[in-house]
C-alpha cells in the first residue's frame, strides 16, 4: 500500500491511466490528477517520440528511414504532437561551466497549505509563471513543490527566493539546495567523453 | 656473441593457416586519420553499468580466483535457465555447460573434440572468418557450401546434399550471420537438422548473434526436435550485451561431448576469468531492459543504412539479424577489395570486402551499423560521393 505523507485518505484509480485521489488530514478533498504516477499505458511509446526524446536535432527524412514510415507519416505525426502538446519543445542539454558561463541554480524545496478545490494546482501554477523557475514538479515526501531556479547570480536568486518565492500565499516554507556541480542531466554524463574506442576494422 | 644459429622451421600448420583478409584493412585503416568505420565486428555501446559495477564490486570483494573448469555454477545455473525460457531446450548445468573464453574457444573445442584427420566440415558461406581456421587447426577439412543474396544467405539442405560426402562429419552453423545479417527461421533449421540426423552428422551452431533478430524470434537450433542430442550451441555475452572485450561465452551440448570439450579446456585455458563470468551473471539476471533497447538502436540504424545502400545502386536485402549490411557493389563494376581499398583511400569509410568472408562474398562488402546515426549518416554521404565519382570516371 502506497503512503503518502500529510494524507490520511487516498485511494489509486487503475484504468487506462493512474489517477491518485487524496484526502487530506484536515479533512479536505483533493483531487490530485497530476499525481500520475508512472507512464500512462503499457504500449511501447512511439518510436518518433523516443528518437527526437534522444536528439531533438534528427530531421524528418532520417526519423523516416530509421521508423520505416513515409516522411510525410512522420511529418503529420509530429506536427499533431506538437499541437496536442505531447512534445513540448526542443531543446540543448548545455554544459555552462565548459561554456565559461555563470549560471546559479537551486531546487527548492516548497511547502504549500493546498486550498479548497484546487489544492496545490493554484499555487505551482504561480510559480511556474515566474520566468526564472525552470522546473516546479508535485513531490511525495516531506516536502509539496519542488522547484527548479536559474538566475545569473547568487543575488539575484537569494532575492527571489526571498521575495517572490516565500512571500506567495499558501507557501507557509521554502528549503534551498544549491548546485554544486552536475555530473548527468537527461541522460548526458558530463565527467565522460564518448571517444570510440574500438579497433577501427575487427572481425 | 651472436651466434649463428639454424633453427628447424616452425609449425607448417600455423604457417599454412592463411591470415584473415580483415587484417589487411585493418592496417591501412589504422593508420588514417578521420576514418568513418563501418567495419568493425562489435556494439559501439559500452557494457551496461549495472554489469560493469557488478564486476567492480566482485575486485572489491576479493574475488579474484580461479572457478571450477566448466565455470561458475551459478553462472551455468542461469545460462541453463536462459536456455529453457527463451528457447525451451534443457541442458544440465551441472555437465552440459561449459563457460569459454569467447566463442573463439568454444569452436575451437568443438572442432577439435568432433574431428579426426581429414574429417570434412560443411560451412555455409559467407561466414565468420575463423570457421575454416579453426576446422584446419583440428585437423579437418572445411567445406565451404556457398550461399546467395537471392536466398537471403540461408543454407538449403539441397546445398548442403550436394557438398555431403563420406568424410562429412558435421555442420558448421552461424546464423544470425556476420557478415551477411542472415538468418535461417525454424522450418529451414528443422529442414538441417532431419538432414543432419539422416546421415549420422553433428551440427555445431553459433548463435552469439541470437538477441539481435528484427522480424521475430531467432529460431535455436537446438530446440528443434531431434536436434538436441547432435548439436553443439554455442553462445555467449559479446553482442546481446555488449561485452566483446570480456570474453566470455559457453557451450552446449550432451554429456559426453562436453565432458570431452571440458578436459581440452581445464588443460588449455583452466577456466574462463572470473570477473568477466561475475559480469555475465549480472547480464543474465538483470541485462534484459538494455539487451532490448540496443536492438530498438539496432533496428533503427539498420533501416537506414539499407535504405541508403539501396538508393547509391549497391543492392542489399533487409539483413534480418546481427548488425551488418551486406550490399552487393557489383553494379560498380570494381572487385570488393577494390571497392574497400578505394573507398577508404577516397573517402575515408571503412568497410570490409566480402572476400575476407569466403566463397560468395566477392562482388559484396560488410557494412557494421554498430555505430551511431550521425556517423552512419555521414558514411553514407561519403559512399554516394564515391559511387557518383566512379560512374562519372566511366563515362569519360
Amino acid at each position: 500500500m502506497l503512503r503518502l505523507k500529510g494524507f490520511s485518505r487516498f485511494n489509486v484509480t487503475f484504468e487506462n491511466n493512474i489517477f491518485v485521489t487524496c484526502e487530506h488530514f484536515t479533512g479536505k478533498k483533493i483531487g490530485c490528477h497530476y499525481a500520475k504516477l508512472s507512464r500512462m499505458t503499457n504500449q511501447p511509446p512511439d518510436e518518433i517520440l523516443t528518437i527526437l526524446a534522444r536528439d531533438s536535432r534528427t530531421s524528418h527524412e532520417t526519423i523516416a528511414k530509421m521508423t520505416g514510415r513515409t516522411l510525410d507519416d512522420v511529418s503529420k505525426s509530429i506536427q499533431q504532437y506538437e499541437t496536442d502538446g505531447v512534445i513540448k519543445k526542443y531543446s540543448t542539454v548545455i554544459d555552462w561551466e565548459k561554456a565559461s558561463n555563470e549560471i546559479v541554480v537551486a531546487f527548492i524545496d516548497v511547502r504549500v497549505a493546498p486550498a479548497r478545490d484546487v489544492g496545490f494546482d493554484a499555487v505551482a501554477g504561480r510559480i511556474a509563471r515566474f520566468a526564472q523557475v525552470k522546473s516546479v514538479w508535485l513531490v511525495s515526501g516531506g516536502t509539496d513543490l519542488r522547484v527548479v531556479v536559474e538566475a545569473p547570480s547568487l543575488r539575484e536568486l537569494a532575492s527571489f527566493v526571498s521575495e517572490k518565492l516565500a512571500t506567495l500565499d499558501g507557501v507557509t516554507a521554502t528549503t534551498s539546495h544549491f548546485l554544486l556541480k552536475r555530473y548527468k542531466e537527461d541522460g548526458a554524463l558530463f565527467f565522460e567523453s564518448d571517444q570510440d574506442q574500438r579497433l577501427v576494422v575487427s572481425p | 656473441m651472436s651466434q649463428k644459429v639454424s633453427l628447424k622451421p616452425l609449425s607448417k600448420t600455423a604457417i599454412d593457416v592463411p591470415f584473415s583478409g580483415i587484417r589487411r584493412f585493418f592496417d591501412i585503416a589504422a593508420k588514417m586519420t578521420d576514418v568513418i568505420s563501418l567495419g568493425v565486428g562489435e556494439p559501439d555501446f559500452a557494457t551496461p553499468w549495472s554489469i560493469r559495477e557488478a564486476a567492480i564490486y566482485s575486485l572489491e570483494h576479493g574475488q579474484t580466483t580461479y572457478t571450477s573448469n566448466y565455470g561458475l555454477l551459478e553462472l551455468r545455473k542461469e545460462i541453463a535457465k536462459y536456455l529453457k525460457t527463451r528457447y525451451e531446450v534443457q541442458y544440465d548445468p551441472e555437465v552440459e555447460v561449459l563457460v569459454t573464453v569467447g566463442v573463439s574457444e568454444g569452436l575451437d573445442l568443438a572442432m577439435r573434440v568432433l574431428l579426426n584427420p581429414g574429417d570434412e566440415v560443411l560451412i555455409p558461406e559467407p561466414c565468420y572468418v575463423s570457421y575454416r581456421p579453426c576446422v584446419s587447426l583440428a585437423g579437418g577439412v572445411p567445406v565451404g557450401v556457398e550461399t546467395t543474396s537471392e536466398n537471403h544467405f540461408a543454407v538449403t539442405v539441397e546445398q548442403l546434399k550436394a557438398a555431403c560426402t563420406e568424410r562429412t562429419k558435421a555442420i558448421l552453423l552461424g546464423y544470425p550471420s556476420n557478415p551477411t545479417g542472415g538468418i535461417l527461421n525454424r522450418e529451414q533449421v528443422t529442414d538441417i537438422v532431419n538432414f543432419a540426423l539422416e546421415r549420422g552428422l553433428y551440427i555445431v551452431s553459433d548463435e552469439i548473434y541470437d538477441r539481435l533478430t528484427y522480424d521475430g524470434m531467432h529460431a535455436c537450433v537446438a530446440s528443434v526436435p531431434g536436434a538436441r542430442d547432435i548439436t553443439i550451441l554455442l553462445n555467449g555475452f559479446s553482442k546481446a550485451y555488449a561485452m566483446t572485450g570480456w570474453r566470455i561465452a559457453y557451450a552446449c551440448a550432451p554429456e559426453n561431448i562436453l565432458r570431452l570439450m571440458m578436459k581440452l579446456h581445464s588443460y588449455t585455458m583452466l577456466c574462463a576469468p572470473i570477473t568477466g563470468q561475475i559480469a555475465a551473471l549480472e547480464a543474465l539476471k538483470h541485462g534484459e531492459s538494455a539487451v532490448l533497447d540496443m536492438v530498438a538502436h539496432y533496428r533503427q540504424r539498420r533501416r537506414l543504412i539499407v535504405d541508403g545502400l539501396n538508393k547509391l545502386g549497391l543492392d542489399c536485402h533487409m539483413p534480418a539479424g546481427a548488425f551488418y549490411a551486406f550490399p552487393s557493389i557489383k553494379s560498380t563494376g570494381l572487385t570488393s577489395e577494390e571497392f574497400a581499398e578505394r573507398l577508404l583511400m577516397e573517402e575515408q569509410v571503412a568497410v570490409v570486402p566480402g572476400t575476407a568472408f569466403g566463397a560468395g562474398g566477392d562482388g559484396h562488402i560488410r557494412c557494421s551499423y554498430a555505430t551511431s546515426i550521425e556517423k552512419l549518416e555521414i558514411a553514407l554521404a561519403r559512399m554516394q560521393r564515391f559511387v557518383e565519382n566512379l560512374q562519372k570516371r566511366e563515362r569519360k
